[in-house]
């Protein structure tokens, strides 16, 4: 059977309708429409799935429920206005997304960032990856049925929210990090918060372990779950963890650092059994080298400035813009027409908790960005849903879906 | 023809007789190609120069300039973890393109996208229509010409 993804392959079985009604002995599939508001998909992703008896035929993924229109904002607001949009693209991972939209456009603006803020940018990103894979496991387990694991995860993502609110004053739409470096200065005490999380997080991670990884109820759903080959994965245009797992060392950390990530210590955990726990234990191997990657970051912190030395772009300092005249010149410019970037083009990609994300900044030389495109991880990996999941059983849909850890914010846009 | 300044990179030179303009910006290499070479260039990028992965496929719209829209192929090599930027130009009066859908599976939804927002049709396509915006929607909304503010927007 030729498999395509899309709707009408889901009304082609409608059509049969009257012969399956008059002839009893006819084999004949069902339709199973599975979201947008079913619990494991996770926002508003809608599946539909062509059913005979248990086994899937046929998978059609709609997405669009979440489209706001992003892209079309990004260029109505001045370059520096643009960095809050990013944080509710994906919004599990925030701090990624400023991350690759602050990159791209001190790409194109020519712009050194300072070695503090860089190496916190680094260690803050990492906190992301935690909290997003945090997130992941949690509902990832609730999904399969194990209630507990939700209750622990959540636990230690309050510490992580609680230390981006430390920061940023704000605990999930941080936007902390500005064109030119940071938005504030680190707060006082921050480097104790820290120590005391990644001091006691291992130990933390040990105890998911120990409630999942022997865990027959938790193996038998998702060992030999959730095949799908490494061909169809990068045809398909799927990236991180996912590819990861079935043994391909792919991450943008490593093969084009960003930020000073070159000067980090860490490995990139992969798997070659390809399977749904084989995702599950690379993600737990990816939280202990973020750890790792945050303590070398708190013992190495760099000093200095938290922001490039920049006048016309970067805000000037509060009490300097209240006693002299030139930065309150440059401080009104700033907030009130924004900056010119000079004409030109990049793609800046990172490597956020999902995968591959990438940011296309088009400028004509203006204030406001020209174009802004976003290739998100999640829209890329949910492409590969019906080969995932078509062929094998019903009940490890939610098992596969869950695997792939998308974010619909990320996937609609 | 290229610029003098790509004359000793081996991915410019291996797509020279495509590409009608190029450049390197910020060590990043664009090649621009006629939409008529599109499915060739990228044929070529991914079997002879081992740009296998596809990351995304996009638009920008250039109005009132003509050709008025780009559509914009960003390609990673696995091997060398090189990358690589495709553009090609189309007309505003008849946007169509080549599907590139025969040599990345991925560009399904990416060219979908593109013709959501842009409007810009995939010739040989296997499931053109709408991605992200409802069927019934009216226009393509990141062309520049649409209209951000009045009564129904």
């Amino acid at each position: 059977m030729p498999i395509e993804p899309g709707v009408t392959s889901a009304l082609d079985v409608e059509k049969d309708y009257e012969k399956h009604i008059k002839d009893p002995k006819a084999h004949r599939t069902m339709v199973l429409n599975m979201g947008p508001q079913h619990p494991s998909t996770h926002g508003v992703l809608r599946l539909l799935l062509e059913l005979d008896g248990e086994t899937i035929l046929k998978a059609a993924p709609d997405i669009g429920f979440l489209h706001t229109g992003i892209e079309k904002e990004f260029e109505a607001k001045t370059y520096q206005q643009g960095v809050t949009l990013t944080d509710r693209i994906d919004y599990l991972a925030p701090l990624s997304n400023n991350l690759v939209y602050c990159l791209a456009a001190e790409k194109l603006l020519g712009l050194e960032i300072p070695p503090l803020a860089q190496w916190m940018r680094v260690m803050l990103a990492e906190f992301t990856r935690l909290n997003s894979h945090l997130v992941w496991l949690a509902t990832h387990a609730i999904d399969i049925g194990a209630m507990s694991v939700f209750l622990y995860c959540f636990r230690e993502r309050e510490d992580i929210l609680r230390i981006f609110e430390m920061f940023s004053g704000q605990r999930m739409m941080t936007s902390y990090f500005r064109i030119g470096g940071l938005a504030l200065e680190p707060p006082r005490g921050w480097q104790k918060r820290v120590k005391d999380f990644i001091d006691v997080f291992p130990s933390r991670i040990d105890q998911y372990e120990e409630l999942l990884t022997g865990n027959s109820i938790w193996m038998g759903r998702t060992k030999g779950v959730g095949y799908i080959s490494l061909e169809d994965m990068l045809d398909l245009g799927v990236t991180g963890p996912m590819l990861r797992a079935a043994g391909l060392a792919l991450d943008v950390r490593k093969d084009a650092p960003y930020s000073s990530y070159e000067k980090f210590d860490f490995k990139v955990p992969t798997s070659t059994v390809n399977d749904v726990f084989a995702r599950y234990q690379v993600r737990l191997e990816e939280m202990r080298e973020s750890t790792k990657i945050i303590r070398q970051a708190l013992e190495g912190m760099p000093s200095g400035p938290h922001q490039a030395d920049a006048p016309g772009i970067v805000l000037p300092e509060r009490e300097k813009m209240k006693t002299q005249m030139e930065s309150l010149i440059y401080h009104f410019k700033i907030v009130t027409e924004g900056f010119r970037v000079p004409e030109g083009e990049v793609y800046q990609v990172i490597e956020s908790p999902r995968g591959e994300v990438g940011c296309y900044m088009v400028s004509d030389g203006t204030q406001k960005p020209y174009r802004v495109h976003w290739r998100g991880p999640s829209f890329g990996n949910l492409q590969a849903i019906p080969r995932l999941i078509e062929g094998t059983l019903i009940a490890d849909v939610i098992a596969a879906l869950g695997s792939m850890d998308f974010v619909l914010g990320d996937t609609d846009r | 023809m290229l610029p003098e300044s790509l004359s000793d990179n081996s991915t410019a030179a291996a797509l020279a007789d495509l590409a009608t303009t190029g450049k390197l910006t910020f060590g990043e290499l664009t090649l621009e190609v006629a939409p008529s070479d599109i499915v060739a260039a990228l044929d070529r990028a991914k079997h002879k120069l081992g740009f296998t992965r596809l990351s995304t496929v996009t638009g920008v719209d250039r109005f009132p300039v003509e050709p008025r829209y780009e559509v914009v192929y960003h390609l990673q090599s696995l091997a060398t973890k090189e990358r690589l930027r495709l553009k090609a130009r189309v007309p505003g009066d008849n946007p169509e393109i080549e599907s590139a859908c025969p040599i990345f599976r991925s560009a399904n939804w990416y060219e979908r996208e593109v013709f959501d927002f842009f409007g810009i049709r995939f010739l040989n396509h296997p499931d053109l229509k709408r991605i992200m915006l409802p069927e019934e929607f009216e226009g393509h909304p990141l062309r520049k010409d649409f209209p951000v503010t009045g009564a129904r927007y």
